[in-house]
C-alpha cells in the first residue's frame, strides 16, 4: 500500500488585497486578497519551506527520492532540486529530478513518486510543488495569481492517507502557454480556453475515473478541484454535480489566489490537514490533460509540534502597503536606486566550499569546550583547539533577536534592510531580518530563520539564511 | 615584549595637513604636495633629508611607489600600510619603530585618500564573501552598536539619539573654527535629530562624511629633534591592536562595548606610562566616524565609567572648555574621513594644539602637554583600533 505520510505546505507572509491593484490601475477591484512572495523568495526558496514544514520529525537522511515541480523554476539549466536536496540535507544517493512546464506536474510528481515507491525503488519520495507566477500587469491573471507551494512524503508505512486509485489523460490544447521568451503568462481567448480546454477535460476526466472505478461522487468527502479563478470554479462544481458546501475544498482564491501548479497540491495538503479517518479525497488536477487521484485518509494529521500546514501560514500575514511595492517586489519597476554602484558579485567556488553553511546552515560545535559558532570556524574562539569540532545543523531552531538597526543606507528591494544578530540557543548569528513589519521589530522578540534568495550577482540566483519575527502558529 | 621601549625614542618635528572635503579641484598627488611641503617646511627640512618613508592609504594607491612618484624621491626604502580607518597611524607606528630602532635618523610618514572621484557616495567595496555580511553598511553596524548600548543602559533610544546629537553639536562647534574642516556650519540638537534617518537609530549628523584629504609628519629620532626645533613633540606610545573580530556572532559579545580599543588603550598607557588619562590627558581625538563610535570610546579609553559616558556628555566634560577636551579641530564629523589620512590629522592638531600654533586662536587650549589620537578601524566586533599619546618634550 502506498500513499502520503506526511504533508506541508507554504504561503508567503504577505498579501496584495486586489482592490490596491484597481486602486492603482482603474478598473473593477476583485475580490479578497493574494499571497505574494517576498522579494527575496522564489520557487526555490518557497519549495525549501515546504519541505522543512513537511519533514517535521522526520530523518531527512530516510528520503531517497526528491521531486521538485514548479512552472517557475529559477534555473533552466541546471537542476532547482539539487538545490533544495542540499539546503535539506539529504543522503548524497538520493534521486532527484524537476517536474516542469505544466500545469499538472505536481499531481504528475506525486504519480511518478507512487510508482517509485510501489516499485520498491524508494521508501520515502518527497515532493515539492512550488510556484510563483507572473500574470501581465493589469491582466486578470495578475489579479488571479498568488504564490504559494506544498510538500508530501510520499511512503508504504504510517500514512495519514493511502492512494485509491489514479487517473490521467493528456490532451494538447493552446489555453495559456509562456515561451522561453515570456516572463508573463499568455493565453488565447477565454471562452474558447474554458469551455474546450478546462471545462471539457475535467468533466471527461472525473466521468471516465469514476465509471472506471464505479465511483459514485456522492460518496467523495471532499474534492480537491484546480481551477483557474473562483468564476470557472463554479462552472466545474455545477457540471459535477458536487455539494459545493460540504463537499468542495475551499479554493482560497480570496485568500491565496491561484498558486499554479502549487494550486492543487496545497488545497489537497489543507485537506489533509482537517481530513478524518475514513474520509475519501478526490483531486481533480487540470492542465494540459487532466489527473485525478483518489485518496482514503488512514488517521488524523492532529497537530505536529511546530507544523504550521495551509491553516497555519493562512493565519500568519501582513498586507503590502499598495501596488506598488508589489511592483518592486517583483522587480516590475525601472528603478534607477544605484547609479554608478558596482553591480554584487558572487564567486562560484566560494558557495561550493561552504555549502555547508551557506545552504545547510551548520555551526561547528567545539568538541573541546563545547561553544558552537557559525559560521564554522576550524579554531575555536574560546579554546583555540584546531579541527576540533563537529557540525551542528541549526535548521529548525527558534531564537530571540538582541541587537537590530533599520538600515536606509543599505541596498535593498525594501528599505529600510534590516540587519540583525539573533541568539539561537548558545549560537549567535549575524543576519538580515526579512518578512518584518518595521515599526514591531523590538529586542528580545522571537524569531526563526528562512532560506532567501539574495541577489543575482555573477548571473545566478544566491541564496542563504535570514531571520523573520516567528509566524504564529493557529491552533 | 617591552611596551615602554617606544616611549620618547621619537620626536614628531613637522606635521602637515591638505584642506579635507570635497577636493574635486585636487588629486590625490596635489593633496600629498600640500600636506608633505607644509610638513617639512614646519620641520625645517627639505625633501633630499628624507632616507624612508611610510604611506598610508586603504584603496587610493597600491604600494609605496606612488610617493616616490609624486614627490620625485630616488632610491629610498618606502612601504605602504593599509589597516582600514588606522591606516595612518599604523604607517606612523612602523615608520617610529624604524627610527627607535636606529635603522633611520629622517623619516616621512604621509596619509591619503581620494574618494570622491568614484561617482558614489559610500566607500568602495572589496571582496566580500557572496552572501555573508554582503552589502552591510558602516552606519548599520555602529547602528547595532547603538541599539544594543540603550538597552543595556537602559537608555531610551529617543533619549539616546538626543546625547548622541550633543556629540555631533560640539564637533560641529570645533569645526567651525577649523579652516580646514570640511564642514564648518554649526548645528543644534533639534536640527541632528530632525535630519534623516540613516540607520536607526543613528541618522544623518550622526555619521561623518566621506572626503579628500592627505596628512603628513616629518620624524626623526628624540636626541636629534632640538637641531631642527625645540617645541618638538615626542610619540610616547603607538599601539595598534586586534581581537579575533568575531563579535558580530560572539554570543559573549554584548554590543555595548570595545573591548578591542580598550586593550589598545591599556597597552598605550603602559607604554607612556599613565595612569589616569581622564586627569592626565591634556586633548584627546578620538573616531567619531559615528557619535556612538566617540560615546563608546569614552568608555573604552576610560574616560568614563563603563555606561556612564552619557553623563559626561550631559555635563559638558568632553567640549572645547571641558575638563578633556575632545576632537578639538571636530574630528571626523567636521572633517570627514579620507580613511588613510585621518589619523595623521588628528596628529597634526594635537601637535599643533601642543605647540600652541592651533590654526585659529579661538580654538587653541591653554598650555596643553599631552594627547592622545584613537584612530578605529572596521567595525564593532571586528575593530581595529590604534591609540597613540604625544607630549610635549
Amino acid at each position: 500500500m502506498v500513499g502520503i505520510r506526511s504533508c506541508g505546505a507554504y504561503i508567503p507572509f504577505f498579501r496584495l488585497k486586489r482592490e490596491d491593484i484597481a486602486k492603482a490601475l482603474g478598473g473593477v477591484p476583485g475580490r479578497g486578497e493574494k499571497a505574494v512572495a517576498n522579494f527575496d523568495e522564489d520557487s526555490i526558496s518557497m519549495a525549501v519551506a515546504a519541505t522543512l514544514d513537511c519533514l517535521q520529525g522526520i530523518d531527512p537522511s530516510s528520503v531517497d527520492v526528491l521531486y521538485f515541480a514548479s512552472t517557475t523554476m529559477p534555473y533552466r539549466e541546471k537542476q532547482c532540486a539539487a538545490i533544495v536536496a542540499n539546503v535539506l540535507g539529504l543522503r548524497r544517493d538520493v534521486l532527484t529530478t524537476d517536474f516542469s512546464s505544466s500545469l499538472r506536474v505536481g499531481t504528475i510528481a506525486l504519480r511518478t513518486a507512487f510508482d517509485a515507491v510501489k516499485a520498491g525503488s524508494a521508501k520515502n519520495a518527497l515532493v515539492v510543488v512550488s510556484d510563483c507566477r507572473l500574470g501581465g500587469m493589469g491582466s486578470p491573471f495578475e489579479q488571479a495569481f498568488g504564490d504559494g507551494a506544498a510538500a508530501f512524503l510520499v511512503s508504504d508505512s504510517d500514512l495519514i492517507a493511502t492512494l485509491g486509485s489514479e487517473y490521467s489523460h493528456t490532451n494538447e490544447f493552446t489555453d495559456i502557454w509562456r515561451t522561453q521568451n515570456d516572463d508573463v503568462v499568455r493565453s488565447w481567448e477565454d471562452r474558447f480556453i474554458y469551455e474546450k480546454g478546462y471545462q471539457k477535460n475535467v468533466i471527461e476526466a472525473v466521468r471516465n475515473f469514476a465509471k472506471a472505478q464505479d465511483l459514485s461522487l456522492k460518496d467523495v468527502n471532499k474534492v480537491v478541484l484546480s481551477a483557474p479563478d473562483a468564476r470557472r470554479i463554479q462552472g466545474a462544481i455545477k457540471a459535477l454535480k458536487l455539494d459545493i458546501k460540504s463537499q468542495v475544498q475551499n479554493p482560497l482564491f480570496d485568500q491565496v489566489g491561484n498558486t499554479g501548479a502549487a494550486f492543487a497540491p496545497m488545497l489537497l495538503s489543507a485537506a489533509l490537514e482537517e481530513g478524518k479517518k475514513g474520509d475519501r479525497i478526490l483531486v481533480v488536477n487540470y492542465g494540459d490533460g487532466c489527473d485525478v487521484l483518489l485518496f482514503n485518509v488512514n488517521k488524523s494529521m492532529g497537530t505536529i509540534d511546530g507544523r504550521r500546514g495551509i491553516k497555519g501560514y493562512l493565519a500568519s500575514k501582513a498586507y503590502l502597503p499598495n501596488y506598488e511595492k508589489y511592483l518592486r517586489f517583483r522587480n516590475l519597476m525601472n528603478l534607477e536606486v544605484e547609479r554608478t554602484r558596482p553591480p554584487l558579485s558572487s564567486f562560484a567556488p566560494v558557495l561550493w566550499r561552504d555549502q555547508k553553511w551557506v545552504l545547510g546552515f551548520h555551526a561547528s560545535k567545539c568538541k573541546e569546550c563545547g561553544r558552537t559558532f557559525f559560521p564554522p570556524q576550524r579554531i575555536c574562539l574560546y579554546c583555540q583547539s584546531k579541527d576540533n569540532f563537529e557540525y551542528v545543523r541549526l535548521i529548525g531552531r527558534k531564537g530571540t533577536l538582541f541587537t537590530f538597526t533599520l538600515d536606509f543606507l543599505a541596498r535593498s528591494d525594501d528599505p529600510p534592510e534590516v540587519f540583525t544578530r539573533v541568539h539561537l540557543d548558545d549560537v549567535g548569528i549575524y543576519c538580515r531580518m526579512t518578512d518584518r513589519i518595521p515599526e514591531q521589530i523590538e529586542i528580545d522578540m522571537p524569531v526563526e530563520m528562512t532560506f532567501r534568495k539574495f541577489h543575482e550577482g555573477a548571473g545566478y540566483p544566491n541564496y542563504f539564511w535570514k531571520c523573520i519575527p516567528t509566524r504564529e502558529v493557529a491552533t | 615584549m617591552n611596551l615602554e621601549a617606544i616611549r620618547g625614542k621619537v620626536a614628531i618635528v613637522g606635521t602637515g595637513c591638505s584642506k579635507f572635503g570635497e577636493n574635486w579641484e585636487k588629486s590625490a598627488s596635489d593633496m600629498i604636495i600640500d600636506a608633505v611641503f607644509e610638513a617639512l617646511e614646519d620641520a625645517g627640512m627639505e625633501l633630499k633629508d628624507i632616507e624612508a618613508c611610510w604611506l598610508g592609504t586603504t584603496t587610493t594607491f597600491f604600494t609605496g611607489l606612488p610617493l616616490a612618484e609624486i614627490l620625485k624621491l630616488k632610491h629610498i626604502p618606502i612601504s605602504r600600510v593599509e589597516n582600514a580607518c588606522a591606516t595612518a597611524m599604523d604607517a606612523l607606528r612602523n615608520a617610529s619603530y624604524g627610527v627607535a630602532c636606529g635603522v633611520f635618523d629622517r623619516v616621512l610618514v604621509v596619509g591619503v585618500e581620494k574618494l570622491k572621484d568614484m561617482g558614489f557616495s559610500g566607500l568602495p567595496e572589496y571582496w566580500s564573501h557572496p552572501v555573508y555580511g554582503q552589502g552591510a553598511t558602516a552606519p548599520g553596524r555602529y547602528a547595532l552598536c547603538a541599539r544594543r548600548y540603550f538597552h543595556n543602559n537602559d537608555i531610551d533610544p529617543d533619549i539616546g539619539r538626543e546625547i548622541l546629537a550633543k556629540i555631533a553639536v560640539k564637533n560641529h562647534y570645533n569645526g567651525s573654527l577649523a579652516p580646514k574642516a570640511f564642514f564648518r556650519n554649526r548645528i543644534d540638537v533639534e536640527r541632528v535629530l530632525k535630519a534623516p534617518l540613516i540607520a536607526w537609530p543613528l541618522g544623518l549628523f550622526d555619521c561623518c562624511g566621506n572626503a579628500d584629504g592627505a596628512a603628513a609628519a616629518v620624524i626623526c629620532r628624540a636626541d636629534m629633534a632640538k637641531s631642527f626645533r625645540d617645541d618638538h613633540v615626542l610619540l610616547m606610545a603607538s599601539a595598534t591592536v586586534m581581537g579575533p573580530g568575531f563579535g558580530k556572532e560572539d554570543m559573549d559579545y554584548k554590543y555595548d562595548e570595545f573591548p578591542e580599543t580598550a586593550a589598545a588603550a591599556k597597552m598605550a598607557y603602559e607604554q607612556a606610562g599613565i595612569a589616569n588619562p581622564r586627569t592626565e590627558l591634556s586633548l584627546a581625538a578620538v573616531h567619531d566616524c559615528f557619535t556612538i563610535a566617540e560615546l563608546m570610546e569614552y568608555e573604552g579609553l576610560g574616560f568614563s565609567e563603563p555606561g556612564k559616558a552619557w553623563e559626561d556628555v550631559e555635563a559638558g566634560s568632553f567640549e572645547l572648555d571641558g575638563d578633556l577636551p575632545v576632537n578639538t579641530d571636530g574630528g571626523l564629523k567636521a572633517f570627514g574621513h579620507p580613511v588613510g589620512a585621518t589619523g595623521l590629522r588628528q596628529c597634526y592638531e594635537i601637535c599643533r594644539q601642543l605647540q600652541g600654533k592651533a590654526d585659529l586662536p579661538e580654538r587653541q587650549l591653554k598650555n596643553p602637554s599631552i594627547g592622545l589620537s584613537l584612530t578605529q578601524g572596521g567595525h564593532p566586533g571586528w575593530l581595529i583600533p590604534n591609540v597613540s599619546i604625544f607630549s610635549l618634550p
